[in-house]
């Protein structure tokens, strides 16, 4: 087993879930986990490896030339994202595999799940660049198709196409920054790049390179301005919400910053722009869950404020802000992954996810209870579970910032009350208080249904009730990874009386008195969103993207205006203009025009050609109009077959014939001339085709004396019998030495030709 | 419009027309003629009847539609690249047997003559399906 295997045997599955999903039927979900749960005793064997140091290589050429590989790179940060993608994964699937039971395309949900899990897991394990931007790009889609699973209602599309917007626009500004990075050390690889920063550092590329990735990681990790289309990408099934924005999805940005911190991190303006983000982000996603009522709404938002802290960790960057980094990260995916399936679970049993309709589940749903209010115990940073630890870190490490130390510090305290006030929330007012009356008689979800939850919760307290023997070996290597020259600091439950205990309890008291007098807090929030934020980032967002639709529509009439003669004659200006120029600065032009042993038979044929197009241009019907242009071509299949180009005249006289049936039968459907054109217009046009005509005598007589170099003709000529065993050299080009082109010229014409006849079609039928 | 005397001549024409394109399609590859001017002939020869006798009548009159013809060119001219790449050649390289050789006479067939009956086809059907279209009313 390698991490390639791993990916490729994902992807196999992806594609053959929608085809046997219906003969496993309800065990397709744990079937399925197998192969995530394969892969993390793969990663769990190396771990050991891993952990002494060393980094897994894996590289498979794929285009050599642009030194663009295939390549894995599995280090402390990278081993420790891939289990919790693959063992959130697993349980995801087992989830998603009970939960979508009364929805129609299961199959096809748990492709695009498996897809998503395999894009993630190349993210994270990739070790180039341009691997690395394949597989992101490959999640954007991925969770594009996800969230707009449920495509017949309207806003599950436009969250999905919001969504798939802004992290395509973040992907193209990352490719770019990518590309820039990749610039001052000639290579991809991201184990060349992570070794040495100097070359990036030193280069002016710097600057745009940093700010075309943050782009992409910002759009990604829904940071401020971006942050939008995270809650609306809510209308997705639960399993997505549960995995996509637990541990993967929006976590690729946070991710990306992390893996480039060693190269990128480190300068000034890294840390002003990640931590005013990060800490922008941070305030504003606990600001707007406060006046949430709609669970997965609250937990989005809770999460756009945690992608936030992560931001802002990164940023400051100091030994304490990657540890607290690192742990923050495993705290949220824990709880977060559990608190989405949860949310739910509580909606297939209620029926309902706003929570002021929500109340007393506890005696229906003990389980439920237990479970999900410990994970909100670990989301508001009490003891015993993993999220005291990280809260305390947090606290710890904003209050060593660097810079703008307190304002840092009162933006944490700020989000961790909110985070205490909305696990009051979500606990006591869901599960104890006054009970709802629901359409249905809720009960204790079935055993698919929790094992994730459960297991989750368990990791979530074992690992805080032993951070010294569990939690810390397995971060310590990934805060080396993101950070060389940090070290883990040692983990404990118990610090002690000091500054950062003394905030958590005010933390605690502060979310508690939040939660007491809830009713004022969220009339006051209520009325300030209503006032400062009624319009929303995604209605904006809206407004801009139709504005841009509106304006390339009114660019693009101007230039495709629909009237095909104006088109022709754009076609034949332009291009008798270049040629012009072409032969004015070519040689001088030379006429040698010899009339004097021109047989007489073709002087008539000449001279029936002239008149028959001076009748064509002066005529007043279209009939006589397009008689003469027929008898021109006859003249001209005539002066063919004079010197001997039979192949020519009898494609001519084919073409020629088809050519006036086929205007015959349009003029048909014709009215007669309405008007003639104005003199004006009839010079314009005169002159156009003058120039055109003009050209083509010039070119031709030109290359009759211009001898550039060998002509082709004379190999064609040579190797047609001997190579191509056909003595008509005009057809052997056409099937056998130029085939290919042969083949894209008959395949226009076929697609012209359904092109003519579906719109012929569909205009008949609008007509009915 | 209805006239016995073209309706006799398009009835006599057509298998005249449609034999004369198959010539012109197999002698191509030596003598003028080729896929393409066949493709046009074997067109000619449907339209001809279709000036004559309508645009359904025509189309009753064959078993096939023009856009499954247009179609089957198209796999046949993209089919017959094929069988060089099992002789390890570039895609589209002509294959050649011999299948009747004498001092006189000598019969080869090759992928070529595939192509073009490929192109034939093509040309033809998309001739019927644009001059159906337009001429059906």
């Amino acid at each position: 087993m390698n991490s390639g295997l791993l990916i490729g045997l994902l992807l196999l599955l992806s594609f053959l879930a929608p085809f046997t999903r219906r003969y496993l039927n309800n065990l397709a979900g744990p079937l399925y986990a197998i192969v995530p749960v394969a892969g993390i005793i793969y990663y769990l064997r190396a771990l050991p490896v891993i952990l002494k140091g060393e980094v897994i290589t894996e590289s498979y050429k794929w285009i050599p030339v642009y030194d663009i590989n295939l390549s894995f790179y599995i280090d402390g940060f990278g081993i420790l994202f891939s289990l919790l993608i693959l063992g959130i994964g697993a349980f995801i699937l087992i989830y998603a595999g009970k939960y979508m039971v009364p929805y129609p395309m299961k199959g096809r949900f748990m492709g695009y799940l498996i897809l998503f899990m395999a894009a993630m897991l190349g993210i994270v394990v990739s070790g180039n660049l341009i691997t690395m931007f394949v597989f992101w790009e490959l999640t954007s889609i991925s969770s594009y198709l996800l969230i707009g699973y449920h495509h017949e209602k309207p806003e599950a599309r436009t969250a999905a196409l919001q969504a798939l917007l802004i992290t395509g626009f973040g992907g193209l500004a990352l490719l770019g920054g990518f590309v820039l990075l990749g610039l001052p050390y000639g290579t991809y690889e991201l184990s060349t790049i992570l070794a040495d920063p100097e070359p990036i550092r030193s280069s002016v590329l710097y600057l745009p390179a940093l700010i075309l990735i943050l782009l992409g990681a910002f759009t990604k990790s829904a940071q401020f301005p971006f942050h939008f289309w995270l809650p609306g990408a809510m209308t997705a099934p639960s399993p997505v919400s549960a995995f996509l924005h637990s541990a993967t999805m929006v976590k690729a940005g946070v991710f990306l910053l992390a893996r480039l911190n060693p190269v990128m991190g480190d300068t000034q303006i890294w840390h002003i722009l990640l931590t005013t983000f990060g800490t922008v982000t941070m305030v504003m996603g606990a600001w707007f869950s406060i006046t949430q009522t709609d669970l997965k709404k609250i937990l989005a938002y809770t999460t756009v404020s945690a992608l936030g802290t992560l931001v802002l960790l990164i940023g400051t960057g100091t030994q304490y802000a990657i540890n607290a980094a690192i742990i923050f990260l495993l705290v949220h995916a824990l709880y977060k992954g559990t608190l989405f399936m949860m949310a739910g679970n509580i909606e297939k049993m209620t029926g309902t996810r706003d929570i002021t309709k929500l109340g007393g589940l506890f005696k229906e749903m003990p389980v439920a209870a237990i479970v999900m209010s410990l994970a909100l115990v670990s989301m508001a940073g009490i003891p015993p579970m993993l999220g005291f630890v990280g809260k305390e870190l947090i606290y710890e490490a904003t209050s060593l910032a660097p810079t703008s130390r307190y304002l840092i510090l009162l933006a944490a305290f700020f989000t961790n009350s909110v985070l205490v006030f909305l696990s009051l929330r979500l606990s006591l007012d869901v599960f104890w208080g006054k009970r709802s009356d629901y359409q249905k008689k809720p009960f204790d979800p079935y055993v698919a249904l929790m094992a994730g939850p459960v297991v989750l919760v368990l990791l979530s307290l074992l690992l805080g009730l032993f951070p010294a023997n569990l939690a810390a070996p397995l971060t310590a290597m990934a805060i080396t990874s993101v950070s060389p020259g940090h070290v883990a600091v040692g983990l404990k439950l118990w610090h002690g009386f000091n500054l950062v205990l003394l905030l958590s309890a005010l933390t605690l008291f502060t979310g508690y008195f939040m939660y007491r007098y809830k009713r004022m807090i969220l009339e006051h929030s209520g009325s300030i969103n209503l006032r400062y934020f009624a319009r929303e980032f995604s209605n904006g967002f809206v407004a801009a993207v139709d504005g841009f639709l509106h304006f390339t529509k009114k660019q693009t009439s101007r230039i495709q205006h629909g009237y095909h003669r104006f088109y022709l004659m754009t076609v034949f200006a332009v291009a008798s203009v270049l040629v012009w120029v072409m032969i004015w600065r070519a040689d001088p032009i030379i006429l040698e025009l010899n009339f004097a042993d021109m047989p007489l038979n073709l002087v008539a044929v000449v001279v029936l050609i002239i008149a028959a197009a001076l009748s064509a241009v002066i005529s007043h019907s279209r009939v006589i109009a397009l008689v003469a242009m027929g008898v021109i071509g006859f003249g001209i299949s005539i002066i063919f077959i004079a010197f001997s180009g039979v192949d020519l005249a009898i494609t001519m006289i084919m073409v020629e014939v088809l050519m006036v049936i086929l205007a015959m039968a349009v003029l048909y459907h014709l009215p007669k001339y309405a008007k003639y054109s104005e003199s004006g217009a009839r010079m314009r046009d005169g002159l156009v085709a003058s120039l055109v005509g003009a050209f083509m005598m010039v070119l031709v007589l030109q290359a009759g004396t211009t001898q550039m170099s060998e002509p082709i003709s004379s190999f064609f000529k040579e190797a047609s019998y001997s190579e191509a065993f056909g003595r008509n050299v005009v057809n052997v080009i056409l099937v056998d030495f130029r085939a290919l082109d042969t083949l894209g010229e008959i395949s226009v014409i076929a697609i012209a030709a359904l092109g003519i006849f579906s719109m012929i079609k569909l205009s008949k039928r609008k007509e009915i | 419009m209805e006239s016995v005397i073209l309706q006799i001549a398009a009835r006599h024409m057509r298998p005249i027309l449609i034999v004369l394109s198959l010539v012109v399609l197999y002698r191509g590859h030596n003598e003028p003629g080729g896929g393409f001017i066949g493709g046009l002939m074997l067109g000619a020869a449907f339209i001809l009847y279709a000036m004559a006798f309508g645009v359904s009548k025509t189309q009753k009159s064959i078993s096939f539609s023009p856009v499954t013809m247009t179609a089957l060119g198209l796999l046949i001219a993209l089919l017959s690249g094929v069988p060089a790449l099992f002789s390890g050649s570039p895609f589209m390289t002509g294959e050649w047997i011999t299948l009747f050789q004498h001092t006189v006479v000598e019969l080869k067939l090759g992928t070529p003559l595939l192509f073009d009956v490929g192109v034939y086809l093509t040309v033809a059907g998309m001739l019927m399906l644009v001059m159906f279209s337009i001429m059906e009313d």
